[in-house]
């Protein structure tokens, strides 16, 4: 992978929360249309890495950041960017479903109506679209009204990455989207992650190797928070050149 | 220890949690039946209706009841705002630190400053300082001040209930602070924050020393044209009639009635806000 394929990059990232370094130098670049995978133990830095990308950890104070971070080549974190805009450009699904207290029309449209103003026609086109693409639509299309908290686990999680296709990202981030939800749901969502790939860059966090070897094009295995291994998930599975990520891997420790 | 042991230990923990219950219901019961009993037959539309006659022994109270209304919803105007504004401010946008810890402690302690000092202090900044005089305008803003750390708390509260997914979930779709706030948070935090609010309300309709210097009269035989003329209230009414009165014997069952309708009027408020709360959160589920 070159890196004029990478859709986004970080090139010595660091984080800290106060004093404690929680990422140390990654370099990461995550292909266009392709699912790049973040694989680790818990607490080594998935989830914090996956939160700089949309600078979701903006809002966490004492937190800071080092190094840089490129979507199409431009950081992120110049002070010209507008951190609203760039959210926009870069969606995510969170680890517990977080569907709003609202139907499940008005969840899928929130995002645009926030964005401006669009016609009844244009919502009900991408409301409509946006469910099938999370193979939501024959579930729920005779009950768009109701309330989303009427929905299974696996359910609202469809319908949260429905919510996210809506503003049409350019990248999604997905972070352990299946750690709340059971294995017939997950086959779901994982089927979906492959398919909207077509379309969008994929950066997904998970605890679960399988997954990730089932999903992802790359994946990076990070151990308190130093990248260990990054490279094709074949490569990763089958002949990782480092000792720990085999180990990991094959599941004797993790 | 033995299940027999422990079957007893729970009814007796079980046997005080009642007896507290009956203790607290026994003392409204036991003080709504006695105001009722002796305030209910002075409660007639007249009662409500009509100005004070001969020495306040006899006609009605209308300008006690008008006046509390008027001075309460100033305070309304004062501290539902004020109230709902700072609580966003410090829960939504303040970072933790030493300021707002500061803040926060100030608003706790002014909770707890009686109700006198607020009047003495409504005297120098609203009647004198800022030349209102004794009237509703400054007995409403005093009672407002008086108000705001309940509001503020209560307010502080229910937006602490609303799950941070639903901030960082609208975030995540491109929504500034704001919007995230408006469309996401506050829907869904108001029933709370009204429900704080008004009882804050209640309690300031029913105090009686911050508006005895800021504009309480003991009686004036005229209804007031403006927030700027001073007013009959029926907390302060039913002090002096209860007790400076010249014919206490005489004046004693309309006390009882004026503490009828002081009673109504709060519970009267209390039942707006449980039904408007029942409403919204209706429409939240539905």
């Amino acid at each position: 992978m070159t890196v004029s394929q990478a859709k986004m990059e970080t090139r010595g990232l660091s984080f800290f929360y106060g004093r404690k370094r929680a990422l140390k130098s990654l370099d990461i670049a995550c292909a266009a249309n392709r699912v790049t995978a973040i694989i680790g133990p818990s607490g080594c830095g998935k989830s914090t890495f996956i939160r700089t990308l949309n600078r979701m950890n903006d809002v966490v104070p004492g937190t800071r950041v080092e190094g840089t971070i490129l979507l199409d080549g431009e950081d992120i974190r110049a002070p010209k960017v507008d951190v609203v805009d760039l959210r926009r450009r870069i969606g995510m699904v969170f680890q517990k479903p977080n569907p709003f207290p609202k139907s499940i029309f008005d969840n899928v449209a929130y995002g645009l109506r926030i964005n401006g103003r669009p016609s009844k026609a244009r919502l009900e086109e991408v409301v409509e679209r946006t469910l099938r693409e999370a193979a939501l639509w024959d579930e729920v299309k005779d009950r768009l009204d109701e309330n989303a908290f009427t929905l299974s686990g696996g359910q609202q999680q469809r319908l949260c990455i429905a919510r996210a296709l809506a503003v049409e990202p350019e990248v999604i981030l997905f972070d352990e989207p299946c750690s709340a939800i059971d294995p017939i749901a997950t086959a779901k969502i994982e089927d979906l992650i492959h398919k909207i790939k077509e379309k969008y860059t994929v950066v997904i966090v998970t605890h679960n190797m399988q997954q990730a070897a089932r999903v992802s094009d790359f994946t990076a295995f990070l151990m308190l928070g130093e990248l260990v291994e990054f490279g094709t998930t074949e490569t990763i599975f089958t002949t990782p050149s480092n000792k720990m990520t085999e180990d990991y891997i094959t599941g004797r420790f993790g | 220890m033995s299940a027999k042991r422990k079957a007893v230990a729970e009814f007796l923990g079980f046997t005080l949690l009642r007896i507290a219950l009956v203790l607290v219901l026994a003392a409204i019961v036991i003080l709504l039946w006695d105001i009722v009993r002796k305030g209910g037959g002075t409660l007639t539309w007249a009662f409500v209706s009509q100005l004070p006659r001969r020495g306040m022994t006899e006609g009605g109270i209308l300008p006690a009841i008008l006046g509390t209304v008027l001075v309460t919803a100033v305070t309304a105007f004062l501290a539902i705002p004020m109230g709902m504004f700072t609580a966003i401010y410090l829960n939504e946008y303040a970072r933790p630190s030493r300021l707002t810890r500061i803040i926060r402690l100030a608003i706790r302690n002014l909770s707890g400053v009686p109700s006198i000092v607020y009047g003495l202090f409504g005297v120098i900044l609203f009647v004198n300082l800022m030349k209102f005089g004794t009237s509703i305008l400054s007995a409403g803003l005093t009672l407002g001040l008086m108000t705001l750390p309940w509001t503020i708390t209560a307010s502080e509260e229910a937006l602490k209930t609303i799950p941070n997914s639903y901030r960082e979930g609208s975030l995540a779709l491109g929504a500034t602070k704001w919007q995230a706030i408006r469309t996401n948070v506050l829907p869904y935090a108001l029933p709370g924050m009204l429900t704080g609010t008004v009882l804050g309300l209640a309690r300031a309709a029913g105090e009686t020393a911050p508006i005895m210097f800021t504009g309480a009269a003991f009686s004036l035989p005229f209804l007031p044209h403006s927030i700027k003329d001073p007013f009959m209230a029926l907390p302060y009414h039913l002090y002096i009639m209860a007790t400076q009165h010249h014919d206490l014997a005489k004046a004693r069952p309309l006390a009882y009635g004026t503490a009828l309708v002081l009673l109504l009027l709060v519970l009267g408020m209390n039942t707006v806000v449980a039904v408007v709360r029942a409403r919204l959160r209706r429409k939240r589920r539905s």
